[in-house]
């Protein structure tokens, strides 16, 4: 029987789960953040799996995901990251692995358990979200309510239709593990001078532990403090993602996804693109060393990190 | 015009206009933000222009820092390019219940709230530039005696609407969020509503701003 109305019904709602994609761009100067999914490679890899365009809107989640109950025909679903997760159907449950598609059916669960040693996890689903966009793009900032779900989280209880269903469900499975980093590459920053001998030393010699006040804006850094000689508060200027600023306290803050625009505080490196997916799966009280690097290693290693990417992507074609 | 382009990053440019905060340095910063805007450059994803600075982010897969450095040197600024800028009026009211601040600068300043006000309200505002969350108008320059440090520990939630004073700066949370800023009053008018698609913001960078007392019945009963 062909059910007219496809949808997933929230159960559990998990501690930030959002729809993302690719982000707003050129809206800075308005104060509207760019957002979009964390770990773009992770986002891309989620939708490849299930056979979508690679920039199709999808569930990121943090550390404990949703429990989410299916209605309609049946679709194939795929999660990428370091993710715990099962399918609770009529008869039976399945441990599943990341990597690989599934295929659901009416009445069918989803019970994404938790990120194992890391943050960002992707559900992704072959067919599409029934989601109004805003500037763009349907990335969801809760900070300023923005986004498609009216800027909110998911929420317990609700009800997201999907439509468009992709007619190809065949397996698809990628032989590939997520790596840790612990050491971030970063290019000095603008203020870099700003800082004493010694905090600069320090910055690149000594281990830094990420702190539990760290979300989709900011991670924040404790560690021995990074002292300023020259001044703790610069002209509010422009922000991107992956800079290093560090206030009075001397603790770093590192600019993630959902930044504001600007800020005022020094900045003593940017973290390098070829990095960021990997920073931000960084889990609280991981410990981290950052290593100066010029701008053309910077760029042929984003160039190498971009192949790799494309490589997995064609293995899911 | 510009001092000296550096890089931000592996992904971003760091245009320097120079040390000055003033709305000639900052006319020239909008100036070229709106030439660059126009160019439509193919990889640049952000131009985020401030008081003496312009920050533009590319896509790495795209471009690169030398080839957006370069067609920037080459780049021909219309620099006669008038500026459309409005006049608006921001009605403020401040009563006990908005100026959160009110007493802390009393202090600070050394000047009775109604002075304060009166100083506050005499002036012109330019905006400098819009940013933070949603659309956060940052506007100069407040008279000498007005001039403060932020709060010694940040409000951890500061009311939406709440007009806030900084150094030689006045603001406007759009949103409510953390903030450190002086609070001496809130507006009823919506800065950013982002229901208008094609331009959220009330307040443009070169705009000018003076702000209007009401009363908390009219507070109460605006009605846009």
């Amino acid at each position: 029987m062909k059910i007219t109305m496809n949808s997933f019904e929230i159960i559990r709602a998990g501690i930030n789960t959002t729809f993302q994609d690719e982000g707003r761009s050129n809206l800075n100067h308005i104060g509207i953040p760019f957002s979009g999914a964390m770990d773009k490679r992770n986002y891309m890899l989620a939708n490849c799996l299930v056979g979508n365009k690679i920039n199709n809107p999808i569930i990121e989640f943090a550390y404990q995901g949703p429990l989410i109950k299916y209605k309609g025909n049946q679709i194939s679903i795929a999660v990428t990251g370091d993710v715990i997760f099962k399918l609770i159907k009529k008869e039976t449950e399945i441990n599943c692995n990341c990597y690989e598609n599934y295929i659901i059916e009416d009445g069918d669960q989803i019970d994404i358990i938790s990120t194992n040693k890391s943050v960002y996890g992707y559900l992704a689903i072959g067919g599409e979200f029934d989601l109004k966009f805003q500037w763009g793009s349907c990335s969801i900032n809760t900070k300023a309510n923005i986004g498609s779900n009216e800027g909110r989280k998911l929420q317990i209880n609700q009800k997201i239709k999907i439509f468009n269903i992709n007619s190809d469900q065949t397996k698809k499975k990628l032989n590939y593990i997520n790596t840790k980093i612990e050491k971030i590459r970063v290019i000095k920053g603008t203020n870099f001078d700003y800082f004493s001998k010694e905090g600069k030393i320090i910055f690149f010699e000594e281990e830094f532990t990420i702190s539990k006040l760290s979300d989709r804006m900011g991670m924040r850094l404790k560690g021995p403090k990074i002292e300023n000689e020259v001044d703790t508060n610069i002209r509010s200027e422009g922000l991107i993602k992956g800079v290093i600023q560090v206030p009075a306290d001397g603790n770093p803050i590192i600019m993630l996804s959902d930044h504001g625009t600007i800020g005022g505080y020094p900045k003593i490196g940017v973290v390098i693109s070829a990095d960021y997916d990997k920073l931000v799966q960084l889990s609280p009280g991981s410990k981290i060393k950052f290593q100066e690097i010029e701008l053309s290693d910077a760029e042929t290693l984003f160039k190498l990190y971009e192949m790799d990417t494309q490589n997995l992507i064609s293995q899911l074609k | 015009m510009i001092k000296n382009i550096l890089n931000l990053g592996d992904a971003a440019l760091y245009c320097d206009f120079g040390k000055a905060v003033d709305k000639e340095t900052n006319s020239k910063v909008v100036r070229y933000f709106e030439n660059v805007k126009q160019k439509k450059i193919r990889g640049i994803i952000n131009l985020t222009p401030s008081y003496n600075k312009l920050i533009i982010s590319f896509d790495l897969k795209i471009t690169n820092f030398e080839e957006i450095k370069k067609i920037l040197e080459n780049l021909d600024v219309n620099e006669s390019q008038p500026r459309i800028s409005k006049k608006i009026e921001i009605p403020i009211c401040c009563a006990e219940s908005f100026s959160l601040d009110i007493k802390r600068l009393e202090t600070k300043l050394s000047l009775n709230r109604d002075k304060i006000y009166e100083n506050f309200l005499n002036e012109e505002y330019f905006c400098y530039m819009t940013g933070f969350i949603a659309g956060m108008p940052f506007l100069g320059d407040l008279g000498k005696d007005l001039r403060t440090n932020r709060l010694d520990t940040p409000r951890v939630k500061v009311p939406k609407g709440s007009i806030g004073l900084t150094e030689q700066f006045a603001n406007i949370y759009t949103f409510e969020s953390p903030g450190g800023w002086n609070i001496i009053g809130n507006t009823p008018l919506k800065i950013f509503d982002k229901s208008k698609t094609e331009y959220p913001n009330l307040i443009s960078p070169g705009d000018t701003v003076i702000f209007k007392k009401i009363s908390l019945k009219d507070y109460e009963n605006y009605n846009e």
